[in-house]
Formats: structure tokens, C-alpha cells, sequence
């Protein structure tokens, strides 16, 4: 039974996502749209995401400081670890976690208040495809999410760097040597790859949910909390399949 | 005119429609009626096409709306204008907005002729001066006309109106009525209405069709209703004790 209800559910993703690639809104209308997309998904998070990275990235740099016990080990090593966890899992994945639940259960509960109170119905019945005019601008301001991730790895770093050198954990030349140190730009490409498969996820699963919810206000809110976990399970899962396929 | 040939829909095992046929005429004011759970929705949601009855045909003009194609039915749709229960206008736009949209969605007009065509019709329905508002600031009432400002701003030759009266006190719901009435003699459309709202029947109710657990048990107007001995209008009409005790004292007194 859960088995196929499982299928039913994967069915009705790709369905949806057929949909939301087609019966396209009239240009100028989606132009507009994908702009306050961006507003309200992209310029809306930065803030949090700075929040967040800036702080997670000083803390990353305390913790390799105080575990470096070794007096041969190089305290360049703090900024090696840094750039590394910044780079390859903390700005991709775990912002992208933490989006799933500010982004995601926002996407889940506009779209399950429009279909509660029959405004996806009015656009239907204009002969509008719903999903294209509801699904689609969010697609594609979420393209320029890497720049949000760029900007966590960036804030990361330097979060890093100032809670080394100011913490007295670590010169600035040899937190920067650490930052050099065995860099290859592949990791760049690799956490780029991911972030764009995320954002896509991030995009579609909780519209996905939000779309087809039944019921009233309280099941929108069952939605947002569904759209959370769907959206955190294939962000992980997609994290090691993309790692294992790209890294090792 | 909208045509309806032997329509059943069904939900898993449960028969919602079984066999309605009916005719909507155009220019009137075309009533379904019946208690809740009698499939008045369903059968509103098969003629807008949300839903497929799995057999029987509807037919808009002269061509059935599952022989159209896609493009047929694409402009189909740009002539319909729905009224929805709770207004469903778009929460994130404003009044302006709401009823600038099926003109922005399938029209090539400049801004100016969209804002001037938008005042027309708001003046229409009565309301002026709340274009740049919210829907969540004004009454459910005012909610209302801009939905029916927002469904003939294109002039639609379908107007489809479920329950336009559900949550409005007596006099609002009243102009509402008086108002969808207007417009489908003004424009010459052909309007349908869901409703259950015995005071709808009365003021609006120029071809009425009665549904009784998915079939149509009587078809007629507002003349006819008070003067039918079918006993499925007989318990529509006089649902309350209090009704039915008046019937009573007139049946008494001849």
C-alpha cells in the first residue's frame, strides 16, 4: 500500500512537471512574475543565509582550531577546513536544507492558500495553465540561486577568517596559506552542479505539494510540513547520489 | 446556449451525476438548484470542463466541448467568466489588478484602454475608488462585485456563478442577485447559477433546474416553483417547519 502510494505520489510529480513545461503564460506577464520570484525567494533569503553562513563559518574555524592538539600539524589547516566544509557541504547542502524549510513551506502555503480559497480554480477556468503561471517563474528565479550559495561560501569563509585571526587561533598569512592550500577548482563545479539539482528540487517539491493539497487552512499546514521533509529527504538523497557520482 | 446530454460523473464508486440533461438558454438567467450533496457543483464543474463526465456531452453553441481541441477550448475559456463562492480573487494583487487580469492574460491593449475598460466595468458594479486596494480590505460584499467586475471585464459570453450569495446578509445578497441579472440581459449572455438561496430563486430564477441526489427532478421558473405539487420541490421550497406550516394554512384556505 505504501509502496503504491509512494508511486502515485512519484507519478504525480513528473505529471505536474510536464505540465509546469508547457501551455506557457503570455511573455509579459511571466517576465513580471519571475521578477517578484526573485524578490521574494532569492533577495528574501539573503538575509538569513548571511545570518547563518557568517556564523556557522567562525564556528567551523574555533572547532578545528581547538581540536588542533598536534603541534606538527600546521594551523593553516584552519583555513584548509573551512574552504573545504564551506565549499563542498555546508553552503550547498545545508543551506539548501535550511531553505527547504523557509523557502519550501513558503511556496507550499501560497500556493495551498490559492487552492483553498479556489484561486488556482479561477485560473483554470480562464484557460490559464495554473502550473505553468505558478510553477515556472519560480523555476526559474531559483536558476539564480548559486549566487545565494556563493555569497553563503563567501560570508562562510570570511566568518572563518575572523573568528581565527580575531580569536587569536590563527595568523591572517596562515589562514589565507590554508585557503590555498590543495585547491582545486573542481570542488567549485561539483558544489555549483548540486546547488542548481537543489534548486530545482527546492522549486518543484513544494509547489508540488502546495498544488495538489486537499482540505482547508489546517491542511496547508500539514502541507508545509510535508513539503519540508519531501524536500530535505531528496536533498540529501541527491547530495550522495551527485557526490558519489562526481567525487569518488 | 449551453447544451447537456445524459451527463453521469462518478467519484471511486459514488454516482454524483446520473443522467442529467438540460438546456441553458441564452439571455436568461439559468438556475441550478438543490440541497447540498446534490451534485449542483459537480454539474457546474463538468460545464466549466474542471471536471470529465465519463459519459454524456456538453455542448456550447453547436459544438461539444469534448470534440474541441485544445486551441477550441483554449478560447472557450477566454469566453467564460466565472463568479466563485468566496470570490476567489488573487490575494497578492490589488482590485485594479484583479480585474485588469484576464485583459493583461489574453489582450494586446495598451495600459490606458485596460484602466479605463476596468473603471468601466467597476462602475458597473458600483464600486469606485478601492482600485488600489487589497481584497482583504474591503467587505465580502464588495469582494463579490469585483469578482463579477473581474468575470465580464472581457465580455465573456458565458457567466457561471456558484452560490454568489453564500455568506452575504439578505440586502447584499439581494443587489448581487439584482446585479448578475443586469448584466446577463445587458451583455445578452447566457449566466448559470448554483445556488440553494430560496431568495435567489425568487428574484433571479427565470429558468430553474432542481437536482435530488444527482438527478434533475423538475425543471421550470420562478412563476412556476410556488404552484408545483412535485413532492422533491415541494421539500426544497418549504425545507423549514415554519414554511411548511404556511403551506399548510394556504392549502387549508384554498
Amino acid at each position: 500500500m505504501i509502496v503504491i502510494r509512494a508511486l502515485k505520489d512519484v507519478g504525480s510529480y513528473f505529471l505536474m512537471l510536464r505540465r509546469v513545461f508547457s501551455g506557457f503564460t503570455k511573455a509579459s506577464v511571466l517576465r513580471e512574475l519571475v521578477f517578484k520570484e526573485i524578490n521574494d525567494l532569492i533577495l528574501g533569503s539573503l538575509g538569513i543565509v548571511s545570518f547563518i553562513s557568517f556564523f556557522v563559518g567562525g564556528v567551523i574555524a574555533i572547532q578545528t582550531a581547538l581540536n588542533l592538539e598536534n603541534p606538527l600539524i600546521p594551523k593553516s589547516l584552519i583555513g584548509f577546513a573551512t574552504r573545504q566544509s564551506m565549499i563542498l557541504e555546508f553552503a550547498p547542502t545545508f543551506i539548501s536544507i535550511i531553505m527547504a524549510g523557509k523557502m519550501g513551506s513558503f511556496i507550499t502555503s501560497s500556493i495551498g492558500s490559492m487552492r483553498v480559497t479556489e484561486q488556482i480554480d479561477a485560473l483554470d477556468v480562464m484557460g490559464i495553465n495554473s502550473l505553468n503561471y505558478l510553477v515556472f517563474p519560480k523555476v526559474v528565479a531559483l536558476m539564480l540561486y548559486p549566487f545565494v550559495i556563493a555569497l553563503a561560501m563567501f560570508l562562510g569563509i570570511f566568518g572563518g577568517f575572523l573568528a581565527g585571526v580575531y580569536g587569536g587561533f590563527v595568523s591572517p598569512g596562515e589562514f589565507v596559506t590554508g585557503l590555498q592550500d590543495s585547491f582545486d577548482p573542481f570542488h567549485l563545479t561539483y558544489a555549483f552542479i548540486k546547488t542548481f539539482i537543489f534548486a530545482f528540487i527546492l522549486a518543484t517539491v513544494p509547489s508540488w505539494q502546495g498544488y495538489f493539497m486537499k482540505g482547508g487552512a489546517l491542511e496547508v499546514g500539514k502541507a508545509s510540513t510535508n513539503s519540508f521533509v519531501w524536500t530535505s529527504v531528496l536533498i540529501i538523497l541527491m547530495n550522495y547520489i551527485v557526490t558519489s557520482l562526481l567525487l569518488s | 446556449m449551453i447544451r447537456v446530454e445524459n451527463i453521469h460523473k462518478s467519484f471511486g464508486e459514488h454516482e454524483v451525476l446520473k443522467g442529467i440533461s438540460t438546456v441553458f438558454e441564452k439571455g436568461r438567467t439559468n438556475l441550478i438548484i438543490g440541497a447540498s450533496g446534490s451534485g449542483k457543483t459537480v454539474l457546474l464543474k463538468c460545464l466549466l470542463g474542471l471536471f470529465q463526465p465519463e459519459v454524456g456531452k456538453i455542448f456550447y453553441g453547436d459544438k461539444a466541448i469534448q470534440k474541441m481541441d485544445d486551441d477550441e477550448k483554449r478560447k472557450l475559456r477566454e469566453d467564460i467568466g466565472m463568479l466563485f463562492q468566496g470570490g476567489a480573487l488573487f490575494d497578492s494583487m490589488t482590485i485594479e489588478e484583479n480585474v485588469m487580469f484576464p485583459l493583461r492574460m489574453f489582450t494586446n491593449r495598451k495600459k490606458s484602454e485596460m484602466l479605463e475598460r476596468v473603471n468601466e466595468v467597476l462602475a458597473r458594479v458600483n464600486l469606485q475608488g478601492v482600485n488600489n486596494k487589497y481584497p482583504a480590505e474591503i467587505s465580502g460584499g464588495m469582494q463579490k462585485r469585483v469578482s463579477i467586475a473581474r468575470a465580464i471585464v472581457n465580455k465573456p459570453h458565458y457567466l457561471f456563478c456558484d452560490e454568489p450569495n453564500s455568506g452575504l446578509d439578505p440586502n447584499t445578497a439581494t443587489v448581487i442577485d439584482n446585479l448578475i441579472q443586469e448584466i446577463t440581459k445587458e451583455y445578452n449572455i447566457t449566466t448559470v447559477v448554483v445556488s440553494h438561496d430560496m431568495n435567489s430563486v425568487m428574484e433571479i430564477g427565470e429558468s430553474i433546474v432542481l437536482l435530488k441526489n444527482g438527478l434533475l427532478v423538475w425543471e421550470g421558473s420562478n412563476k412556476d416553483i410556488f404552484k408545483s405539487d412535485n413532492k422533491d420541490v415541494i421539500d426544497f421550497v418549504y425545507s423549514s417547519d415554519l414554511f411548511k406550516k404556511i403551506r399548510d394554512v394556504q392549502l387549508k384556505e384554498g
